[in-house]
């Protein structure tokens, strides 16, 4: 493997492919057709400058979607996602569509989004939301069709779906803006009211008139009026709730200091007695705010990456009735509906083959990336794919009768089931409010019996002292840096809990299929052979080049994805009459004249033609339907999959695929294991390709042919012994163990049903992204604690000086805002590492 | 120092203004996406390289027109 990465996508370029695109006049390394595409498209649209702008690499796009997208221009399918705007004179003049985009790494996205759309006609209005990854398109039916423009997205590698979840998103957009108003009427209330304080602070260090005190008073009582009732209403309405429950949380002493310090001062501005606390007030609730608006953009931000993915079968599908072929949507199907099934489209519904033989990969049930035979009578599954030929199947269930909908149950139940995880600050809280409760309760009786005048400010000076702002903001401010930091990385925390556990998971559990290999066929090794029968001419073998080429040209017709495996191979050698066994094997007639080298007998040969009859497969389809010895196996490797490459003279030579091993596999398992974690592989693959794997990795703990509910047995057991485990995973099988972990990474290129359902999502193919994910969490627990320890040991200082009373209005503000910027300081240190 | 009898009411005022012409922004969406937006200005669209000179140009033109009507 070269050491190139792919100037698209990031990825490493395999050695056996040479993709460039010219970008800027420079020749540029791409790893994958799909990638090439994507960048030629970008350049000849003029957007190039896409490269210089972006903060990150591009996702890999997958051009296989393609197909699927007519779905969308049925009026039935858009009804529920278009929306018509009616022009000045109230006609519908055009349509409006929520699309949610996939891909969207930085603001440079938004940008080559915005620029390639509008240049279409028939577009009228683009804008692209960068945080929620939301596009808002205007476009004119009349020119441009809603699967052309979703095209349009594809084609610089961004996958766009009509967005089915209106209500959340409106909800999200609405707790959004009103937290903004809030943050800003706080923030303007601080500096107003800190400005009046500071003149209130220096009239009580150089005397002032009590006119002007109290006129100064009634000012900062104004300003913080709207900051106390408008900003700080989630503590009062948070703690009010928690309060019925039986909890002690954080908001309970927040909003004891905030409205007791505020009720009080009002008392001290009328009465022209005591001290005013308006500008700590202001100040708290803005601090506050910041800490609970940080932890609510993570929830935001991941919450609508992940739903809207949610699709996992076609919208529609074509129904065979009296009156033909007809597109129905797929809701309406009934059993015993006879459904036609083309080439490359997932299956709607559980059925029965009528017609039509294939292969159809089952990797969303089983893992599995290689297709599994069918023919009629045979059963099928909802969401998978069928891979080779048309089918007709009898729809048997739709819905949530489908073996898909008893996986997804499955998935609920586990996660129901998972260890709750509380945050160390929820914890600590809970002491420290009731230690201040108790510490104010007894100061207050002390100061009652000694000194009853002073007692309330006494009190009062202890609660604005104690208020747990540091302590509330120690956790989200280093969350949010983290999850930022993460995310720049290529990982992306979709749940609150996940970066405290990353920090103490002491078990790291692999699926095999695809979460250490890239799930696609590539050639390892040919070895040839020369073993051709009694009536050979010459003994000599084809060169490598040549069995590949040949190999190439038998499966140019496929789309079996074992043939993916050549499809890079350049000058095939052509190859006619091409019939295809599905499951089994090709064979073809190819020139003599195209093979270097005069090596076949001529009495075998076809003469008329000079062609010869070459095949490829499985060994026993070779030795099916040629009349040869089979040769030995080259090898015992379970990892590597063997084609025989044949003609009717005899065997030309074996070509043996296998699966890629994702870049820095073996590294990042030497890296987590040196951070103290155990690896291991649960898989449902056979036992000893997965033991193969898993000693060219170095992981000394795994399981093959396991089924999903073994392996959630497995992880419940491992929980069990007191372990805490991280689970990668991609398939729709490794979603109940994915959902039972403590834990769960999806890949990327996971299913989206998959990445909906896991906890955090490595974006980068590269798996050396999970330790540093480990190390970046264990970074995020110590700045907590040390903002904890910080925050708490300010508290044990203050609350003594503010107990005796020691301690004025104006130190109590200047403590309380540097603890706060202290720990968010702090925090920002994570950006660092 | 009278003055400040009314100084102070009137900065409150222009607080209260500020307030009011701050929540219109946030209702009127300019605050939806604070990612994007911060670094939207840094990609001019006026320095396309020529290529879209060519072949853009009159479409952006003919939007202009448009949505001029």
């Amino acid at each position: 493997m070269s050491h190139e990465s792919c100037y698209h996508c990031g990825l490493p370029v395999p050695a056996s492919t040479h993709f460039t695109v010219e970008i800027k006049g420079e020749s540029q390394p791409m790893c994958c057709p799909g990638c090439q595409a994507v960048a030629t498209a970008i350049c000849d649209g003029g957007l190039s400058r896409f490269y210089q702008y972006r903060a990150a690499n591009a996702t890999r796009p997958d051009l296989s979607k393609q197909s699927v997208l007519e779905a969308y221009d049925l009026p039935e399918v858009q009804a529920d996602y278009v929306e018509q705007i009616p022009d000045v004179s109230g006609k519908p003049s055009h349509l409006r569509i929520q699309l949610l985009v996939g891909g969207i790494t930085c603001a440079a996205c938004a940008w080559l989004i915005e620029q390639h759309l509008e240049k279409l006609s028939g577009i009228l209005s683009v804008r692209v939301n960068v945080t929620n990854h939301r596009a808002v398109v205007e476009w004119d039916a009349q020119q441009l069709k809603l699967s052309e423009l979703l095209k349009a997205f594809l084609t610089i590698g961004y996958d766009a779906r009509p967005s089915s979840d209106e209500a959340a998103r409106s909800l999200r957009e609405k707790e959004n803006r009103r937290f903004i108003q809030r943050l800003g009427v706080a923030g303007l209330g601080m500096m107003q009211a800190g400005m009046i304080a500071v003149g209130l602070y220096a009239g009580a260090f150089q005397g002032m008139d009590p006119v002007w005190q109290n006129y100064l008073r009634w000012v900062s009582l104004i300003i913080a009026l709207p900051v106390v009732l408008f900003s700080a209403y989630p503590f009062f309405q948070a703690a009010i709730r928690n309060l019925r429950i039986g909890h002690l949380t954080m908001d309970v002493p927040v909003s004891l200091a905030i409205g007791l310090a505020f009720t009080a001062s009002c008392w001290a501005t009328v009465s022209k007695t005591g001290e005013v606390y308006f500008d700590s007030v202001s100040m708290f609730t803005f601090f506050l705010l910041l800490g609970r608006y940080l932890e609510m953009r993570v929830r935001h931000r991941n919450d609508s990456y992940a739903e809207g993915l949610g699709q996992l079968l076609p919208p529609t599908t074509t129904k065979l009735s009296e009156q033909g072929e007809v597109s129905v949507p797929v809701k309406s199907l009934q059993a015993d509906d006879l459904i036609r099934i083309a080439v490359g489209e997932t299956i709607p519904c559980d059925g029965k083959i009528e017609e039509g033989v294939s292969s159809v990969v089952e990797a969303v049930l089983t893992g599995e990336q290689l297709p599994v035979f069918k023919q009629p009578g045979d059963l099928v599954s909802a969401g998978t794919v069928n891979s080779e030929n048309p089918l007709i199947v009898r729809v048997s269930a739709v819905g949530k009768q489908t073996r898909l909908s008893a996986i997804l149950s499955l998935v609920e139940q586990a996660k129901t089931e998972k260890p709750v995880q509380v945050a160390l600050a929820d914890r600590v809280a809970g002491y420290f409010v009731l230690a201040v409760l108790f510490i104010a309760a007894g100061v207050a009786l002390w100061w009652w019996q000694h000194e009853p005048q002073q007692a309330l400010w006494v009190v009062l000076s202890v609660l604005v002292v104690t208020c747990p702002c540091a302590l509330s903001l120690a956790t989200p401010a280093a969350m949010a840096v983290a999850t930022g930091a993460l995310r720049q990385k290529g990982f992306l925390v979709s749940r609150g809990h996940v970066l405290e556990v990353l920090s103490s998971a002491d078990q790291m559990i692999f699926d095999k299929t695809g979460t250490l290999t890239l799930g696609n066929m590539t050639i390892a090794e040919v070895i040839p052979l020369s073993g051709l029968s009694k009536e050979v001419l010459s003994k000599e073998v084809l060169s490598e080049k040549t069995l590949v080429q040949i190999a190439a040209g038998l499966e140019s017709g496929s789309r079996h994805p074992i043939s993916k495996a050549f499809s890079e191979i350049a000058e095939k050698i052509a190859v006619n009459n091409i019939e295809q066994q599905v499951g089994a094997g090709i064979s073809g007639m190819v020139d003599v004249d195209e093979i270097p080298g005069n090596i076949f007998s001529a009495t075998g040969l076809n003469t008329a033609s000079g062609q010869i009859k070459v095949a490829i497969g499985q060994p026993s389809y070779i030795t099916s339907l040629f009349d040869i010895a089979l040769p030995v196996l080259p090898t015992n490797d379970a990892t590597k999959l063997p084609l025989l490459l044949a003609t009717e003279q005899g065997p030309l030579g074996w070509v043996l695929l296998q699966d890629q091993l994702r870049p820095g596999a073996a590294e990042a398992i030497r890296k987590l294991k040196s951070a103290g974690l155990g690896v291991s592989l649960l898989s449902g693959d056979r036992e000893n390709s997965v033991a193969d794997m898993a000693q060219k990795l170095g992981i000394e703990h795994w399981f093959g042919e396991m089924s999903p509910e073994q392996k959630l047995i497995q992880a419940k057991q491992l929980q069990q012994s007191g372990h805490r485990l991280v689970m990668v995973g991609d398939g729709i099988n490794d979603v109940p163990v994915l959902s039972g972990a403590d834990v769960s990474v999806a890949l990327g290129d996971a299913t989206d049903f998959a990445r909906i359902h896991a906890d955090s999502i490595m974006l980068s193919g590269n798996l050396d992204t999970l330790p540093n994910a480990i190390a970046l969490a264990r970074a995020t627990r110590s700045i907590i604690r040390q903002n904890l320890i910080w925050a708490l040991l300010y508290n044990l200082v203050a609350l003594p000086l503010a107990a005796a009373g020691m301690i004025p209005p104006w130190a109590a503000a200047i403590g309380m805002s540097t603890s706060s910027l202290l720990v968010v300081l702090n925090a920002l240190r994570l950006n660092r590492l | 120092m009278a003055s400040l009898y009314l100084l102070i009411p009137v900065s409150l005022i222009f607080c209260a203004l500020a307030i009011a012409i701050f929540f219109w922004a946030v209702n009127s969406g300019q605050y939806d996406d604070l990612d994007g937006e911060g670094e939207r200005l840094l990609f001019g669209d006026d320095d396309l390289e020529e290529k879209s000179d060519d072949s853009g140009s009159d479409d952006l033109k003919e939007k202009k027109e448009t949505s001029d009507d």
